[in-house]
């Protein structure tokens, strides 16, 4: 026998969602606003307009919730008027996350010099210098930047700025 | 000049009769759309339109006495005819008034066009006079909705509107249109022109799950309609087609609240409606059955009581025309995106090609099972010859009106609603409006006036609670201005009676505050309002009474003193399954600490 309750305490997953919708006014208030309304998570957000010609916006988002729940997001999400396609990275389509940041670490000495030596070995790029900071821009996975700026943090973090998780698909082929 | 020349001009002609303003744009856009009525309320920055509309012939305009009023009547309306429901109201405290209906529209899936005024985009974010986010505000009430800051935009909005309301899942949008908008010129597009770039409803089903759904029914032993709004929706032919395949299959048939009137009552197939209230036979039958055929229902809370024990031993099919409603609450077998309508033809062209046949004996079998479910007789009551129940009230109305076909019911919320959907039967869609998902207070009377507009010889009656109806009675003065003879049957009990219920079973009879006291003498009020006031204390004055409601072409409050104690059976507990439904107050039944926490 099936199990007719749709199942609520499965375990969470992580997932990253793109959306491509019209960029019309209001649009993201939309996205974000089905989210909060119907009590789903957003663990990170990422919105630009990606062709001025057509006029429309690619949003990234990564939540996280029950593979019920996961599959609810992505139907509501097809749902909205401005919705032209919604792909899942996670479980459907095989795609490449990518996330950037910048990372500000204050200190001198050898703390300093220890943080240039880890910013090299992460491939993160100094993009302000002064005697007593740097600010590193470092891209990649999101996973990556979180253990790049638990190293820092003993030498000096002052201030983190992330993006968000931008993702597209492997291959030749569109979302 | 020559001929090409002549064809320019004409042309240009043609061209030049296009450019008009905002304003007239909106009136055009409603004309070309069809749209004979509109319910609504001026102010400041709807005057244009109010202009424009003024100048026009052929759209009746309804003026409510409350915004509120001008939404539920337009789905009074819509609900009645299938044809969207048109309101125009003002900015700010015009649109804030018009959030309920709504989000009463989004919840039961209602077309409606709401066309709100707005300041002028100049003072848009200056905190002005009767300026509000409207479509922030209503963004997560409505299917879509839009601010036009731009007259070039205005009819391609316009018309998206309509397309958008009316097409797949139903259901409100809105347009803000700011005041300056509505006085710039701009060229005006017809609805033929208008492709929206996104908007896709899937209304085709899939044919291999028509295959396979018609086989799963060829195999079922104990099988069961389960009809929702969706088929209302669908338009009439969904509620015919829906009948054919009874006739070939001979499966019983239950609705939620929403779907009443798709399917007979009349009919030997029909099991009641199911639910909280709904009867034994349904319920059981919901519980029990080896298939469950879902059309156009959304497994609510109201419907499915407690989800885990929900209908443990069937296949499930869901045809649902909005994907995001498969597997919502409960996990099915077999999903259909698609138009009611549409898959229905297939179901009954499969079944007839393929030649299937039920499986006889079992069905017999079923329906031995479900003739003893029949025989509890959940909805009877004990009647009195010296109050007036209000089951009473209601079985004598159903009687007084079952010659008639042009009989539309409304009704307020609560134990009233309950009563009237288990006990007045529908035969037809689009005769009964109620609100089911948002449960609104006040929705009764307003549609009333909305549906009378729509049939102006049909007899509409609200089925009303003293309560309910004060929440939107000042719309009685609609009714007289457009000589609307409304019936607003009052069961007064003198509670709100559904509360008072809930507090006796769940809250050990402490009746907080929900005693309706100084309750307005409702005679008095009608005679103020100008209409016909009439009051019956006794079940022997009831028919005469209620013959006299009828037989005056007028609107009518009719004040019928009802059993303030009597309570709404039968029921599912809050937390309780299907088979676990107390028939009277004798059953007890306790409910459980989850039970409490839910509604």
């Amino acid at each position: 026998m099936h199990d007719t309750k749709v199942k609520q305490s499965a375990e969470n997953e992580r997932h990253t969602l793109t959306v491509l919708v019209d960029n019309e006014a209001g649009v993201l208030a939309r996205v974000v606003g089905l989210f909060s309304g119907r009590g789903y998570n957003i663990e990170s957000l990422t919105v630009a307009e990606v062709d001025p010609m057509a006029r429309t916006s690619r949003i990234t988002i990564v939540t996280s919730g029950t593979p019920h729940v996961i599959e609810q997001i992505e139907t509501q999400l097809r749902r909205l008027v401005p919705t032209h396609v919604v792909t899942n990275w996670t479980s459907a389509k095989a795609g490449i996350e990518r996330e950037m940041a910048l990372i500000k670490v204050a200190g001198t000495g050898e703390k300093r010099v220890e943080a240039l030596r880890m910013a090299d070995a992460f491939r993160a790029r100094p993009v302000d210098t002064t005697h007593a900071s740097f600010v590193f821009e470092i891209t990649g996975a999101p996973a990556k930047i979180d253990s790049f700026i638990e190293l820092m943090r003993p030498l000096g973090l002052v201030d983190v700025s992330r993006t968000g998780v931008a993702a597209i698909s492997r291959g030749p082929e569109a979302m | 000049m020559d001929k090409d020349d002549t064809l320019t001009k004409a042309a240009q002609a043609a061209e030049s009769a296009q450019t008009m303003t905002g304003a007239q744009m909106v009136i055009r856009a409603l004309k070309d759309q069809g749209v004979t009525h509109i319910f609504g309320y001026p102010g400041g920055a709807v005057l244009p339109i109010y202009d424009a509309l003024f100048q026009v012939e052929g759209i009746t305009h309804v003026l409510v006495r409350h915004e509120q009023g001008a939404v539920h009547a337009a789905e009074g309306y819509a609900r009645s005819t299938g044809k969207p429901g048109v309101v125009l109201v003002t900015s700010g405290p015009g649109a804030t008034n018009a959030v309920t209906g709504l989000t009463d529209a989004l919840m039961d899936s209602i077309p409606l066009v709401v066309l709100t005024g707005q300041v002028p985009t100049h003072l848009i974010g200056t905190d002005a006079f009767q300026e509000c986010d409207t479509v922030g505000i209503t963004r997560p009430c409505t299917k879509h909705n839009w601010l036009v800051k731009n007259v070039g935009d205005l009819s391609r909005v316009l018309h998206e509107a309509f397309e958008i309301a009316t097409t797949g899942r139903p259901g409100p949008v809105v347009v803000d249109i700011p005041k300056d908008v509505q006085f710039q010129t701009g060229s005006y597009l017809g609805p033929q022109s208008i492709h929206h770039r996104t908007y896709r409803p899937k209304t085709d089903p899939d044919l291999s799950s028509i295959v396979k759904a018609v086989e799963m029914m060829a195999a079922a032993k104990k099988p069961v309609f389960y009809t929702g709004g969706g088929l209302i929706n669908s338009g009439p032919e969904a509620s015919a087609l829906l009948r054919e395949l009874v006739d070939l299959t001979g499966f019983p048939v239950t609705s939620t609240l929403m779907g009443l009137g798709a399917f007979p009552a009349s009919r030997p197939e029909w099991l009641g409606m199911l639910g909280m209230h709904g009867t034994w036979e349904a319920n059981h039958a919901m519980h029990d059955c080896d298939l469950m055929i879902c059309l156009g229902a959304r497994f609510d809370d109201r419907c499915t009581g407690k989800v885990s024990s929900f209908s443990p031993k069937s296949k499930k099919i869901h045809l649902d025309i909005d994907a995001s409603q498969i597997n919502k609450i409960v996990r099915v077998d077999l999903p259909i995106v698609a138009d009611a309508t549409k898959a229905l033809r297939e179901m009954i062209r499969f079944w007839k090609s393929q030649k299937h046949k039920v499986q006889g004996a079992a069905l017999k079998d079923w329906w031995a099972q479900i003739d003893q479910w029949r025989g509890k007789k959940s909805l009877s009551y004990r009647n009195s010859d010296s109050i007036i129940k209000p089951q009473y009230a209601i079985d004598r109305l159903y009687e007084l009106t079952k010659h008639r076909k042009d009989v539309y019911v409304t009704t307020e919320v609560g134990q009233h609603q309950m009563w009237a959907a288990q006990r007045f039967h529908f035969n037809e869609p689009n005769h009964w409006m109620t609100s089911g998902g948002l449960g609104t207070m006040g929705y009764g009377l307003p549609a009333a006036v909305g549906v009378q507009m729509a049939h102006p010889d049909a007899l509409v009656i609200d089925i009303a609670g003293e309560a309910s109806v004060q929440m939107t009675m000042q719309e009685m003065s609609t009714a007289i201005q457009y000589d609307l003879p409304i019936k607003i049957f009052i069961l007064n009990n003198e509670y709100m009676g559904m509360v008072r219920q809930w507090q006796e079973i769940l809250h050990g009879k402490r009746y907080s505050h929900s005693y309706s006291e100084a309750l307005p003498d409702f005679v008095k009020m009608a005679d103020a309002f100008g209409c016909v006031g009439l009051r019956a204390e006794k079940p022997s004055e009831l028919d005469g009474k209620i013959q006299e409601m009828l037989d005056v072409r007028r609107p009518v409050l009719f004040d019928v003193r009802v059993d303030p104690t009597e309570n709404c059976y039968p029921m599912i507990p809050s937390g309780a399954a299907h088979n676990e439904m107390l028939l009277s107050p004798d059953d007890g039944g306790e409910i459980s600490d989850a039970g409490k926490m839910l509604v």
